[in-house]
């Protein structure tokens, strides 16, 4: 069904760690990963699927190691990935950085934890939280209060362990919206979306029951009341937490949080606002002598909004040299080992403002014979106070059978996310 | 991040730090990794006497040191040293109350006990006594670590305790032992069986713990993957309801193996299909991508038996969009599982994802992989609406610096240009702009895909020819020299110095790769037969170089063929050199439907991604039945009789004389005749009760149900989903033997030769059953799968209460309906019974492949015997397949799969031979004539969705020879195929 076994190697392809889970595949097998790996890299045509006989190589790669899962049979590769996935977050919740020192130096407890994750291909718990109740770093001693299996673990609420308690309870939710944009060379919005998340730092005694109400278009429609913005959104995720059935009966987000920080649920929303930040670039390329990049940046938002840490990044040859920056707002400088000069604007007043930045480098005489690809210049900020969708929160109830009261929180941002423009140089 | 809080109340406060408030980690105290002696420490001794220090230190007294001493032996095992020779050593520190230690000793076994059979018998008392903690958490990893030592002596010492670990108080133990039951089935599945724990397992489903439920799920699915025959995942309406249930409560794991096991089930009718594809589709909202993609497997599969028509059907297409674009965000390795999947989905219902055109477009920093299978699909979905922006897209990435994405991009203009007519002139003109790049790798590209072009708008853009023959010496492949060639040698006449440009290619004729060589013979003919005047020297150059220096079979063959049809008639030469060439299909690389099907039953697996059915690469698996999706039943209608409809209109009646009944019995007949199937839930109660008797066959309370209905119940007419129309409430009538004839034409309809019946054979003695003789055919009518039987009761008391049961078989015949023997057999009387069969009972492969056993029951006892039925009953009537499909498919099955077989001493020509098979639902496709001899090209679907493709070659003479070719994905059924061939063209 998924995986027969799991391996952890290096970049080298020394196996690290492994777990055997089911003993159809011969764990020598391994031995063919990074040669295969070698191969496609040569050709360029890597994937995450190699084969050799009839052993199939699902992996992932995660700072300087690769895990691997084998399997001889028709496995369901979007669990193992997924599981692969889940491992790297466990891991990191355990021991902060995943990384080759970090899997030698807890060898004993990665090595409970892999047994905990996943049983004869099939995986167990992985939820890092309740993970931490049972396995711990220290040794158990056979205390029966340490020792006991937590409910949680077998429990329809799989991910909050019950008796937590907190002084003051409180919830802390963050929107965040990414905007993606992709613009081609001749200047159109080829596709422009905004991922949303929506995130939960949860400090609540007992097992609370929470709603959260959002300004969901197809929540109004269906409620008929429709009093101010609404916002349609295309697609939502949630967290394992949240009453799926439910949320598609009646649009109800209701949940027993877990415990501390989560991903409540994320959604997806087409725009058709213009584009908050607008890139326009000229980039002259005078072969054997050097290149002349003029951008300008403007702010297209109506709102009177600031963004902040602005940086636009625009690809040069990576045989440039001699730079020279002129900005009329905000620095600009070379990053040399990423072939970008990076023109960083501390605030940026998004309302139809614009600024400019001219560079010119130099270029040698005996011209690189490597064809280049073409990178987009790519925009990072970040607006503090709002969402462009408009989504927001319109109320968090909290029950508990304790009666507490307790105070939500919200907080909203918009970010870049995959912002790219493509230029024509 | 930014500071600002914005509160929802506004009398408290913000605060700047809230993010490094309060207790951070409420259970993790003491996880204090960086102050801590890390465990690397154990790596480090590597000096010589190891083995023999870590022996004394096993044998310590100190529980700290022993500890100590197992993490070093384990830490000597992570980096592949051997130590098994510490076996007893470390088996003694098992009996310990640390339960860290115990890990670790576990693991120790588990790694060793395989080399060490005869000691690992030591921990099994161990073992025992764990399972009997009274911690939960030793019990369990007891049991789940003995099904990991895979050593066939102590399997069944773990009996016992995994019994009682089944039955554990604590579902966390549960959960592990319903795996154990997996683990252990698969080192000896014989031991699972009687020890009865397969039945404890599925007594699990019903856990109340919902993680102990998708365990034992899984466990079942995985042992049922491996047995398929076993029919251990006996789905029905209740355990379908139980799953979909505990759906909603288990972890997101537990959901895909519920969601996995679900897409095996299949529903009874649309209504079913309808309220599991309900109660699945809120999984769309799972952040998990595998919980998406399993939900979509169960919804693709299960929306194959709803009615385009219902309002349901539209909106679930559209619920399918919106997570299908999500998955584009996940991780690169899920989005390309994603996008392979997206590829299959858009070839089965390109409806759901028409309008989302750009979020394929590619990212800079998409890796190789999901970019390549992005061009892919963008390829799928591009049409007329959207075809500017797409070649926008196309040439912005015909310029990047991946050579395989350019190339991909370049040949994804030209499939543009063939699919989308009415963007075929600017392709061709980007494809110019792109030769103009002189980038030799893009100018190869595109000179392959305008050939295409050509073919596909001939006379055209012919235009540009003198652009690519520029570019002549730049092409150093093979694929874009072949091109290129067949381009001057199709367009000859045009090209003022053809015989210079196929000459200077003549030149190192032997060094070219044999497509190159054969384009070029090829070429030169063509160049011939239109300027014959000039190029006489060159045609004999070629063939000379073809015929007589060449090693190559192929080359040397066609350099002959050309030789003697040139020389003997030049007429003839040109019509076959110079004939019209068939257009090439719009879509390329389609998959081929029956594969597609079953691909779409495979969301999410290795299959969908490899694009190949399980048996292509899982070892073990070749005989196992082919998944498929459910065929469309509609609750109102019966859809397996499309012909019923007309035939009170019909002309001819013909009725097959086998089936006229004698008088008494008319009335049983008619009901058989048009009995709906079972997978035909009528829309009154009524039906459905009868069907609940069909099931309950042998049981015997059927009698008096049908009895009743009889007696003229009106609702019965509704019950008959195939012919409501025509015999409203006739049935209460007193019915005339007109009627009879009136309903054996829908046998008649549709069918103009009608379908092959094979005589009726004795198929069990009366000696055999007590009197009882039973004989029989089977046949097909309006689609309808008849066993025809005749009893006669040759024994000397009455006999009564007949029942009929089939066993499973290879393409899953049932009984779908009772066996309608109304009156009492007396002795020495003889009644002709026809009974409906459908096709979705269990499935289990048979020898040979068309054996069927059956049981009949009467008041005397139950017989066995087993009949073989023609396999011709099982051809559908929508079996006749597009031409271009069947040239695809004909091309994709492997030759392997091909066999030839003969009849000899036939009568008929080919064209009664394919009316005469068309009666059968064998589908003469095309036609060809070579040379006096007729080939037939021809398709038959079988029931369960397999294609079978046949050549039939006829040889003329008297009597005629056929020759017959039949590729099929499943090769075994072959020479079924062929024996009906025989049957019908020899009768």
């Amino acid at each position: 069904m998924s995986a027969s076994a799991v391996f952890v190697l290096d970049l080298k392809g020394k196996v690290l760690i492994c777990r055997n889970y089911k003993g159809d595949v011969d764990m020598a097998e391994i031995d063919h990963f990074l040669p295969l790996l070698m191969t496609q890299e040569e050709e360029g045509l890597t994937c995450p699927i190699m084969s050799h006989g009839n052993v199939h190589f699902l992996w992932i790669k995660h700072t300087n190691l690769y895990l691997v899962a084998t399997t001889n049979k028709n496995s369901n590769a979007s669990l193992v990935y997924a599981f692969l996935y889940k491992v790297v977050e466990v891991f990191t919740e355990y021991f902060t950085e995943l990384e080759e020192e970090s899997i030698q130096d807890n060898f004993v407890v990665v090595y409970e934890l892999l047994d905990e994750l996943m049983d004869f291909g099939f995986p167990q718990t992985t939820d890092s939280k309740i993970l931490q109740e049972y396995i711990t770093q220290e040794g158990t001693k056979l205390e029966v209060a340490k020792t006991k299996v937590p409910t949680t673990v077998t429990n329809a609420v799989s991910w909050r362990s019950e008796g937590i308690k907190y002084k003051k309870n409180e919830v802390f939710i963050d929107v965040i919206e990414s905007i993606n944009l992709l613009v081609n060379a001749n200047g159109s919005v080829m596709s422009s979306d905004i991922v949303g998340t929506v995130k939960l730092k949860t400090m609540l005694s007992g097992m609370p029951e929470l709603r959260l109400g959002l300004n969901d278009r197809a929540l109004f429609a269906l409620t008929g009341r429709d009093k101010g913005k609404t916002v349609t959104m295309e697609d939502v995720k949630f967290h394992q937490c949240v009453r799926l059935s439910r949320f598609e009966s009646d649009r109800t987000i209701s949940f027993i949080p877990p415990d501390g920080e989560s991903e409540l649920m994320s959604y997806r929303i087409n725009t058709h606002v213009k584009p908050l930040i607008w890139i326009e670039s000229v980039i002259e390329k005078f072969s054997h002598s050097r290149v002349e990049i003029m951008v300008k940046a403007k702010g297209q938002f109506k709102k009177q909004s600031v963004a902040n840490n602005v940086e636009v990044r625009v690809p040069v040859p990576s045989d440039a040299d001699s730079p020279k920056f002129k900005t009329s707002t905000g620095h600009a400088k070379y990053v040399p080992e990423k072939n970008l000069a990076v023109w960083t604007i501390k605030s940026f007043p998004v309302s139809g403002k614009e600024f400019l930045m001219r560079a010119s480098f130099g270029l040698p005489s005996v011209e690189n014979d490597e064809m280049e690809g073409k990178p987009p210049i790519t925009v990072n900020f970040e607006i503090p106070y709002f969402t462009v969708s408009g989504i927001q929160v319109r109320y968090m109830k909290i029950i508990e059978k304790s009666g507490y009261q307790a105070l939500p929180w919200v907080r909203y941002i918009t970010q870049s996310g995959d912002y790219q423009l493509r230029s024509n140089f | 991040m930014g500071l600002c809080i914005i509160m929802l109340k506004p009398e408290v406060t913000a605060t700047d730090e809230w993010k490094d408030n309060g207790p951070q980690d409420l259970v993790m105290e003491n996880r204090q990794f960086g102050s801590k002696m890390t465990d690397s420490k154990y790596f480090t001794t590597t000096k010589k006497g190891e083995i023999f220090e870590l022996k004394a230190e096993l044998n310590s007294d100190k529980k700290e040191k022993k500890k100590e001493a197992v993490k070093k032996v384990i830490a000597s095992m992570t980096v592949g040293k051997d130590v098994s020779a510490l076996f007893p050593d470390v088996v003694n520190c098992m009996q310990t109350d640390n339960l860290e230690l115990k890990k670790l000793v576990y693991l120790y076994l588990m790694n060793y006990a395989k080399s060490q059979p005869d000691m690992a018998i030591m921990a099994v008392n161990t073992f025992v006594k764990d399972c009997e903690d009274p911690n939960p958490l030793i019990r369990a990893l007891a049991v789940r670590t003995m099904g990991c030592i895979r050593v066939d002596k102590i399997t069944e010492y773990l009996c016992e305790p995994l019994r009682k670990c089944l039955k554990d108080e604590d579902p966390y133990v549960r959960k592990t032992a319903a795996v154990c039951v997996a683990k252990l089935h698969d080192i000896n599945a014989q031991l699972v069986e009687d020890q009865g724990f397969l039945d404890t397992l599925k007594d699990l489903i019903s856990d109340s713990n919902p993680m102990v439920v998708a365990n034992a799920v899984a466990a079942l699915s995985e042992i049922a993957e491996s047995h398929p025959n076993s029919n251990l995942l006996d789905l029905n309406p209740q355990s379908i309801n139980k799953l979909l249930t505990a759906l909603n409560e288990c972890t997101e794991w537990g959901q895909i193996f519920i969601l996995d096991c679900l897409a095996n089930y299949t529903p009874r009718d649309d209504r079913e299909s309808q309220s599991i594809c309900e109660r699945v589709t809120p999984r769309l909202s799972h952040a998990n991508s595998a919980v998406v993609l399993s939900a979509v497997k169960v919804l693709m599969k299960f929306m194959e038996m709803l009615p385009k028509d219902l309002d349901y059907y539209g909106t679930l297409l559209k619920k399918l969009a919106p997570p299908l674009v999500t998955l584009l965000s996940a991780e690169p390795e899920l989005q390309y599982v994603a996008l392979r999947n997206i590829n299959l989905i858009v070839q089965k219902r390109p409806e759901i994802l028409k309008h989302e055109m750009k979020v394929f477009f590619v990212k800079y920093n998409d890796p190789i992989y999901v970019k390549l299978e992005k061009l892919d699909i963008m390829i799928r979905l591009a049409s007329q609406a959207n075809i500017a922006q797409v070649l926008a897209e196309l040439k912005e990435y015909a310029t990047e610096v991946d050579v395989d994405f350019v190339r991909k991009a370049v040949r994804a203009i030209g499939r543009c240009a063939i699919k989308v007519e009415q963007s075929a002139e600017r392709c061709v003109s980007t494809l110019l702009d792109l030769i103009q790049t002189k980038v030799n790798y893009v100018v190869q590209e595109a000179i392959v895909v305008i050939k295409d072009i050509f073919r596909k708008y001939p006379n055209k853009y012919e235009s540009v020819i003198a652009t690519l023959c520029e570019n002549l010496d730049s092409l150093d492949e093979p694929e874009a020299r072949a091109a290129m060639i067949w381009i001057v040698g199709e367009y000859a006449e045009r090209i003022d110095n053809a015989d210079e440009l196929l000459e200077s290619f003549l030149e190192g004729f032997h060094d070219e790769s044999t497509q190159v060589q054969l384009q070029l013979l090829t070429a030169i003919v063509k160049l011939f037969l239109k300027k014959p005047t000039e190029t006489q020297e060159l045609v004999q150059q070629v063939l000379s170089l073809a015929t007589q220096d060449s090693d190559n079979p192929d080359l040397r063959d066609r350099g002959y063929i050309y030789w003697r049809l040139l020389s003997t008639d030049p007429v003839a030469a040109k019509e076959v050199v110079l004939a019209e060439k068939p257009l090439i299909s719009e879509e390329t690389d389609l998959i081929e439907p029956t594969l597609l099907e079953e691909l779409i039953c495979h969301i999410g697996t290795l299959a969908s991604v490899y694009h190949k059915p399980p048996s292509a690469f899982v070892e073990g698996s070749r005989g196992v039945m082919h998944k498929r999706l459910p065929a469309r039943t509609g609750s109102g209608e019966g859809m397996e009789c499309p012909d019923v409809g007309n035939a009170a209109g019909g002309s001819a009646p013909e009725a097959a004389p086998s089936i006229i009944p004698s008088q008494g019995d008319l009335l049983g007949d008619l009901l058989n005749l048009d009995l709906a199937p079972p997978t035909t839930t009528g829309p009154t109660p009524s039906t459905s009760g009868m069907q609940m008797g069909g099931m309950d066959l042998l049981g015997g309370g059927l009698d008096s149900l049908l009895g009743g209905d009889i007696g003229g119940s009106p609702a019965m007419g509704a019950g008959f989903g195939a012919a409501p129309a025509v015999m409203p409430t006739s049935l209460n009538a007193p019915v005339g033997g007109g009627l009879g004839d009136l309903f054996d034409l829908g046998g008649g309809v549709g069918m103009p030769m009608g379908a092959y019946i094979p005589p009726k054979t004795v198929w069990l003695p009366a000696m055999k059953a007590k009197g009882l003789e039973i004989s029989g055919t089977f046949a097909r009518r309006a689609g309808v799968i008849q066993m025809e039987l005749v009893l006669t009761n040759k024994a000397m008391s009455v006999m009564t209460d007949f029942a009929i049961q089939f066993n499973r078989n290879s393409f899953g015949l049932a009984p779908a309906g009772p066996l309608q023997v109304l009156t009492p057999l007396g002795p020495n009387q003889t009644i002709e019974v026809s009974l409906p069969l459908s096709t979705v009972g269990p499935v289990m492969k048979m020898d040979p492949l068309n054996n069927l056993q059956v049981a009949v029951k009467n008041n005397i006892d139950v017989f066995y015997f087993s009949c073989q039925y023609p396999i011709s009953m099982l051809f559908v009537e929508d079996g006749k397949m597009e031409r271009q499909v069947f040239l695809a498919t004909w091309k994709d099955i492997p030759n392997d799969n091909e066999s030839q077989f003969q009849i000899q001493d036939c009568h008929l020509n080919s064209e009664a031979a394919s009316n005469k098979l068309q009666g059968s639902n064998i589908f003469t496709i095309a036609k060809r004539t070579v040379e006096g001899q007729d080939m037939l090209y021809m398709s038959i679907k079988l029931s369960n969705g397999i294609w079978v493709l046949a050549e039939l070659k006829v040889q003329a003479g008297n009597p005629n020879n056929y020759t017959i070719s039949l590729k099929c994905r499943a090769p075994e059924v072959s020479q079924c195929v062929f024996q009906c061939y025989e049957a019908v063209l020899k009768n």
